[in-house]
């Protein structure tokens, strides 16, 4: 069943040299699946995510032909109905929650107004939903944690923190951005397993965007690789080392690998073809 | 017509062959986002216009600022070849303000060299060498920036003695704090980067390290404030020049030309209003050219 | 638990609670500071030309009444020891006797301090409560006619001379318009009609219910006081202005928005939240730049403040009476900045 459905998404820049066209025609779909994006830094994924929510700000344009939402369309909605989208339809979680949680209020306050934004319930209960939100991702002592501010909380924790306040609204799809590239390697994997057996559970769709190859191909279904604001390439997960272009195949050329060690690693070698190239249809 | 072609592109180049060339390349694109800033224009233009005003006062003056014709005071504007008017000792108010314009940029001047340099030392010796030295020399400016600017500023006039000099030593003193902490907060990063231990490895004495290496690198930000404080400056001048405490009378100061047509302003509001005007004009574009300053200057700062 | 506990180990060893250590060295750098303030203010007035001996024995006095009036100053003895006697007698609450009017220079001062409290802080009140939706609209709407107007106001005010304002105030409002009440606190017809309890005369009517006062003195106050307002709205408007551009381009506001706020709640309950503590900041400093531009201002509007007080004083050469009103307005400065590095802690959890 398809969730979303996006069709020719386009996020320019003006600026004093002309306008920067830093996504240029993305199209996909996403099931009830675990959907990667993959690309450098500078190669539109992060906009993506951020354009499903219209999240774009001035003087930032996006245009989009379609981006339906089990068949509702976002592009004509107006800001005050995309709030009622954000949080309780689509949610996210960012790279670093050391920046993405606000300094000056307690992580109570801030998972109780995440609830509460689409919930009519009083503090009682929103208190308790958050309480049981913490527990599901493991974090123990919630009742403390709750009265406490972000800046006591280790960045593991900070970004389970994160998932919670995102699905305590219970949304149908949570975009991913990075999530874990701010953590230390030890609590990495921990996170991912929480977030995906959240996902599992509740029956969501998760866009996970990330710049590791290694981490998408282990951890998705379907992946997206994106280069210069298009997508060059669409392959299962599993079938990422038999990509066929030659981007894929230069990033997974330029990573070690314990099986097949060599001298030197590729280096990537850029063909400016790639970004003049018609963008591949991410849509099943 | 070539030539300048070949200047403007050996200005632009995105590669430089030498240090001087980096430099001069540096310079002009500064200039040039600079000269994209209409506001920061139009206050380097009033400001050029000052100085015009002040070097060529004795050409520009239609009347002698001094001069004084009882009968013809408190003329109001534009009356027998008085463009702005007499003032209540009958004389021409706008010769006075082309007069005034001198005092004015002597003021500034001054302080804009005294403040900035003395805090400098103080900052840069304080951030250098710490321990005590830091502790004491800090302590002293933080009890200057606890006074009331004005007060002391006032204080110290009334203590040496009215006049401009005093008046510029009085700004100078109450102006200098600031700068220092800047400086020393400066000072602090730059000691502790790499490229400092690279020269102290090399064999560089402090002396050339705080002169060579430090003081440079602290002056754009310098640049800045003092630009932005010239306004201050002014403002400052033309208080004390209001309470009697500035230029003594009969000296064409601004402030004190206000203090001097304060008595006559429901009368003869133009003697009090056309100086204020002035001050205000100057010190506006002293707020202008800073802005610009900093935009391309310190780039880190700029849209706040 | 991962909880992060930094003074966790400290505290068991340190022999004093960490609050305490903390008190000690605010209380040594306040003392610190209010010696130094004196002591340059001391010699300020040492090194004084006009003679104060004279001013109070007058010119034509003999050598030993000019001579008993000397060593009855105490100028006889050391520089340090006479600053030790004042900083002594200051502690006592003492500021001396003014030379000119030989009354207790304390008494003047809480005669003449609450109208200049009066003044500053309807000032700043003006100015917190146009500047600050100002600053916080300039900022969000960025580059809109609004902020094109925020950075007018503020680089006039940045640049206006405060006393010609004042003037120009005087001369249409007063003058030409007879809006608002001229100069002084109030008419003349009224002036110690209701009783001072709190020195401030608008407050001192509420209490006496005396509304003909009230309305009386409020029309002398508010051009003054707007024109300090401006000042302060300039200068507050700029800075959270600054401010709030820092905070709405950090992560957390995107959050806010994925959680699906309202863009006004993003603003005021997040944004705004995290600008508190640094508006707190500005707030005080420039109330203190009030109490110091109202030196000029009272001068203008003949306000009988501790502006015109330390002017008066300081143009007599009465040394107690300067001394006396500086300390005074500097102690007044190192208390708001301790005041605003106080709320600082109440309001920003990481600051504990």
């Amino acid at each position: 069943m398809t969730l979303l459905d996006v069709e020719n998404l386009w996020v320019k820049f003006p600026s004093r040299h002309g306008v920067f066209d830093a996504v240029r025609g993305v199209s996909f779909t996403l099931g009830k699946e675990r959907l990667g994006i993959v690309g450098e830094s500078g190669s539109g994924k992060s906009l993506t995510g951020r354009a499903i929510l219209k999240l774009i700000r001035p003087p930032g344009i996006m245009t989009a032909d379609r981006i339906s939402l089990e068949g509702d369309d976002l592009m004509p909605k107006s800001e005050r109905d995309m709030q009622a989208v954000r949080g309780q339809r689509i949610s996210m979680v960012m790279q670093d929650p050391k920046f993405s949680l606000n300094p000056v209020m307690t992580i109570g306050e801030q998972i109780m107004e995440a609830y509460q934004l689409h919930n009519a319930v009083g503090k009682k209960a929103a208190f308790a939903k958050a309480v049981e939100m913490l527990e599901a991702v493991s974090i123990r002592d919630a009742p403390r944690v709750m009265r406490a501010y972000p800046h006591e909380m280790s960045g593991g924790m900070g970004q389970r923190i994160m998932i919670a306040m995102m699905l305590i609204p219970n949304p149908q799809i949570l975009i991913a951005d990075e999530p874990t590239s701010a953590l230390d390697v030890s609590v990495q994997r921990q996170v991912l397993d929480i977030m995906d057996n959240l996902v599992k559970e509740r029956g969501m769709g998760l866009i996970f965007i990330s710049h590791d190859l290694n981490l998408v191909a282990d951890f998705c279904d379907r992946v997206l690789i994106m280069y210069a604001g298009r997508i060059v390439e669409v392959c299962d997960a599993d079938k990422l080392r038999e990509a066929k272009h030659p981007y894929t195949q230069g990033l997974l050329n330029s990573l070690p690998r314990l099986d097949e060690p060599c001298a030197r690693l590729q280096v990537l070698k850029r063909d400016p073809a790639w970004s003049e190239a018609p963008s591949v249809s991410g849509r099943i | 017509m070539s030539e300048t072609q070949n200047l403007r592109a050996w200005l632009l180049t995105d590669t430089p062959t030498s240090r001087r060339h980096a430099k001069y390349a540096a310079a002009y694109q500064g200039w040039l986002s600079f000269r994209s800033n209409t506001m920061a224009m139009i206050g380097l233009w009033i400001l050029i216009f000052l100085v015009f005003v002040a070097v060529a006062a004795p050409l520009l003056a239609p009347h002698d600022p001094f001069e004084q014709t009882l009968s013809n005071r408190l003329q109001g504007l534009n009356s027998d070849g008085h463009i702005l008017g007499t003032d209540s000792l009958g004389r021409d108010i706008l010769s006075r303000l082309i007069y005034g314009s001198r005092i004015t940029l002597f003021i500034v001047g001054l302080v804009a060299l005294i403040a900035p340099i003395t805090g400098l030392l103080v900052g840069t010796v304080a951030g250098y060498v710490g321990g005590w030295t830091d502790t004491v020399l800090m302590r002293i400016t933080d009890i200057f920036l606890a006074f009331p600017r004005l007060v002391l500023a006032l204080a110290f006039v009334a203590a040496l003695g009215a006049g401009i000099e005093n008046a510029v030593l009085a700004i100078s003193l109450t102006a200098w704090p600031p700068y220092a902490r800047m400086a020393r907060a400066e000072t602090l990063t730059i000691r502790s980067s790499d490229y400092i231990s690279a020269i102290q490895l090399q064999g560089a004495g402090p002396m050339r390290i705080i002169t060579k290496h430090i003081w440079p690198l602290c002056i754009s930000s310098l640049i800045v404030r003092v630009t932005l404080d010239m306004a201050g400056i002014i403002l400052a001048a033309a208080g004390l020049g209001f309470l009697g405490l500035g230029a003594q009378p009969p000296s064409p100061e601004w402030g004190a030309m206000i203090s001097e047509g304060r008595r006559f302003i429901l009368d003869s509001w133009w003697v009090a209003t056309v100086p204020g005007l002035a001050i205000f004009t100057v010190s506006l574009a002293f707020n202008l050219l800073g802005d610009g300053l900093r935009d391309v200057l310190d780039p880190k700062d700029a849209e706040k | 638990m991962a909880m992060a506990n930094n003074n966790g180990g400290a505290r068991d060893r340190a022999p004093f609670p960490p609050w305490i250590l903390t008190t000690l060295r605010t209380i040594g750098s306040i003392a610190v500071t209010m010696l130094g303030l004196m002591f340059i203010t001391f010699i300020i007035g040492r090194v004084m030309p006009i003679d104060p001996v004279l001013a109070i024995v007058g010119e034509q006095a003999s050598k030993s009444t000019y001579d008993a009036a000397y060593q009855q100053l105490g100028l006889d003895r050391p520089v340090l020891v006479q600053f030790f006697y004042y900083v002594w007698d200051v502690l006592h609450g003492d500021f001396g006797d003014s030379l000119l009017n030989a009354r207790p220079v304390v008494e003047d001062i809480k005669r003449v301090f609450p109208a200049t409290m009066e003044l500053a802080t309807l000032g700043v009140t003006m100015g917190i409560v146009l500047g600050v939706p100002l600053g916080v609209i300039a900022a969000v709407k960025r580059g809109s006619w609004i902020d094109q107007i925020a950075r007018v106001v503020a680089l006039v005010g940045y640049s206006m001379p405060i006393f010609w304002l004042g003037l120009m105030g005087l001369l249409i409002f007063y003058g030409i318009l007879g809006w608002v009440g001229g100069p002084g606190r109030v008419g003349i017809f009224y002036v110690d009609v209701v009783p001072s309890v709190t020195g401030m005369i608008l407050i001192d009517s509420i209490l006496d219910r005396n509304w003909e006062v009230f309305k009386n003195a409020f029309s002398h106050i508010v051009l003054p006081a707007s024109i300090l307002g401006y000042y302060s709205l300039a200068y507050i408007s700029r800075m959270t202005r600054s401010f709030m551009l820092e905070q709405m381009s950090a992560e957390y506001i995107v959050t806010a928005r994925v959680k699906g706020m309202s863009e006004s709640a993003v603003i005021w309950r997040h944004a705004f939240k995290n600008i508190r503590v640094q508006l707190i900041t500005v707030i005080a400093l420039s109330y203190a730049n009030l109490l110091e531009g109202s030196v000029l201002t009272e001068i203008i509007f003949s306000w009988p403040g501790i502006g015109s007080y330390i002017t008066t004083a300081l143009l007599s050469a009465d040394m107690n009476a300067v001394l006396g009103g500086t300390v005074v307005v500097g102690l007044v400065f190192v208390l708001l900045n301790i005041f605003s590095d106080l709320l600082y802690k109440v309001f920003d959890p990481r600051a504990k």
